[in-house]
């Protein structure tokens, strides 16, 4: 078990499975078949990310260096949060990017019943620690424990 | 952050709970990356990139009449990314049914939405809007809440303009309040270089090769190149501005480049030179052979390697006038050279609704149409972004397409082969 500090960008406490990218998330590409296509899990549909192409994004603590793509990319993953359809949370190793940042913000205040918890600032050593699968608990100040498999 | 009375005031809910919620977006946006304060937004003109009436962006909808309930609309007109649909380009019955009845079905509503929100024109729909026949065109030092990689790369670079690269919906946050945070691109410090480019190739590279590589490399900081002068000049020409429009849509989408800086040509280089530069910028030389393996490292992702293309798109982001009259001497040319007379893959040059009016009143628009090439204001990303569009082979030298969609990548000149001659 390893826990880790970074910085609150949308705050909340949450349990989840981890989903790791070490590449940028390109977030239209991502989620933009799973919600087309009416896909509950949310199965990330983007070839150019093998770490996470055919996987389901919905309810896992993603891990991830940041986002990358189109600047729809908010607009996107607030839908994902409207739709019920986003990860459990979004755990970024470096500085938050302000698309991801966007998304959150607005899910966070305009919608109601959503919960995605955002810590940014985790730094390198995190995501090379944590590996899919494993059991991820974030709390309210930012800290982010990471149980072994 | 600090917060003037009144900033202060509408957070607060002085001017009804909508407006203290868009308010509150941008003070936590803000606070997301450390900003001390909001500035007033001081262009003209707004440009939103969420243009799609896709049905599946209900909760935009959604939050649009929440918006426009509340009169809570912007304070300035906007122009949109391109349309997403236009019965001029190929498409078979199949995809045109996904198209208008599933895919885009909310398209006229979301266009009643903007024009009540605030939409410029109801033909102001491309990403090139900041080009003279559009007529959103940032003047230098002017602060935006703009969206659209490729355009806010270009209005920081190439006019002088300030903007950070914000994502759709937050663009419009920024022109319903009037303010946008202070961070990143607004300021001096965050316009600095992190990286030096030198252009070291033997001949005038491919705009979007060149910013493939440098995106790629750079990701979302910063890049001052040198070199670049030698091949474009020290002139913002017409010819300079479309490839540095299709130059930066490349470092925009390949990585996530909001400016850059080109030595002796752009206009912060010109005045400030390598004062520009940061402490500690790190290098990138950049040499054919290194374009090489730039360009044999992209993914081919058709599910046969060697199918003939159906389509070829060209113009993402959409083509100027200067572009569409240069194509329409080079595929007459070659169309001649090789012996014959229409393209041999139905192909698509996309432009902005005002740059193909301009178009059409020249000579060249009867002469490109006789080659058999279309001329459409359509946006080619979605076209592409469904599943039947995206199993067929479609070349284009966009590295932008390339990147968000199925399509081949191929440079201007094997573009011009593979249309003319075939591919021989």
């Amino acid at each position: 078990m390893k826990t880790f500090r970074g910085r609150v960008v949308a705050p909340g406490n949450v349990t989840a499975e981890a989903l790791v990218t070490h590449s940028g998330l390109n977030t239209l590409a991502s989620f933009q078949k799973a919600l087309q296509f009416g896909d509950k899990e949310a199965t990330c549909g983007d070839q150019n990310n093998p770490d996470l192409y055919g996987k389901a994004m919905r309810g896992k603590a993603l891990c991830l260096p940041q986002t990358i793509g189109s600047t729809t990319g908010g607009m996107v993953l607030y839908c994902a949060c409207a739709m019920k359809r986003q990860p459990a949370c979004m755990l970024f190793s470096n500085h938050i990017d302000s698309l991801a940042a966007a998304g959150s913000i607005l899910a966070d205040v305009w919608l109601d019943d959503v919960s995605m918890p955002v810590i940014d600032c985790l730094g390198d050593e995190f995501l090379n620690y944590v590996k899919d699968g494993m059991r991820i608990t974030v709390n309210e100040d930012g800290t982010v424990t990471v149980d072994d498999l | 952050m600090y917060l003037t009375e009144e900033q202060q005031a509408i957070l607060n809910g002085s001017k009804g709970e909508t407006m203290a919620k868009v308010m509150k977006t941008l003070v936590m946006y803000g606070d997301a990356f450390g900003a001390e304060k909001l500035v007033p937004v001081t262009g003209e003109y707004n440009h939103l990139v969420t243009s799609f009436g896709l049905k599946m962006i209900g909760p935009v909808y959604d939050l649009m009449d929440q918006l426009i309930g509340a009169g809570a609309v912007s304070q300035q007109k906007f122009s949109m990314d391109p349309r997403p649909l236009d019965k001029n380009v190929p498409a078979n019955p199949i995809m045109n049914l996904i198209f208008n009845k599933f895919m885009y079905s909310k398209q006229d509503f979301y266009e009643d939405q903007l024009q009540k929100l605030g939409l410029m024109d109801k033909n102001a729909f491309t990403c090139a809007c900041y080009l003279d026949q559009v007529g959103n065109k940032p003047k230098k030092g002017e602060i935006l809440s703009w969206a659209e990689s490729s355009a806010v790369a270009y209005v920081n670079s190439v006019l002088g303009a300030r903007c950070n690269r914000n994502s759709g919906i937050m663009d419009i946050m920024g022109s319903i309040a009037g303010y946008v945070p202070y961070f990143g691109l607004l300021t001096d410090e965050g316009r600095k270089a992190t990286w030096v480019i030198k252009v070291e190739t033997t001949k005038k590279p491919e705009a979007q090769l060149l910013g493939s590589a440098i995106g790629m490399k750079v990701m979302e900081d910063v890049p001052y190149i040198v070199g670049l002068d030698k091949w474009l000049g020290t002139e913002l020409t017409d010819e300079a501005c479309s490839y540095l429009k299709d130059f930066g849509a490349a470092t925009a989408s390949n990585g996530a480049v909001g400016l850059y800086h080109v030595a002796n040509l752009t206009p912060e280089a010109v005045e400030l030179s390598e004062s520009l530069i940061a402490e500690g910028a790190k290098e990138y030389v950049i040499t054919d052979a290194e374009l090489q393996r730039v360009y044999d490292e992209y993914p081919i992702i058709w599910k046969n390697k060697d199918a003939k293309p159906k389509l070829c798109f060209m113009g993402c982001p959409h083509m100027s006038l200067q572009q569409l009259k240069d194509w329409t001497d080079k595929v007459e040319t070659a169309l001649k050279e090789a012996g014959n007379k229409k393209v041999l893959i139905p192909t698509v040059f996309t432009a902005a609704p005002g740059v193909i009016e301009e178009f059409e009143k020249t000579p060249y628009a009867a002469r490109l149409k006789a080659t058999g090439v279309i001329v459409s204001y359509i946006c080619p990303l979605m076209y592409m972004n469904n599943p039947l569009a995206g199993k067929m082979p479609v070349i284009t030298s966009s590295n932008k397409l390339r990147t968000y969609t199925t399509a081949r990548y191929y440079t201007d000149e094997e573009i011009l082969v593979q249309i003319t001659k075939g591919g021989k």
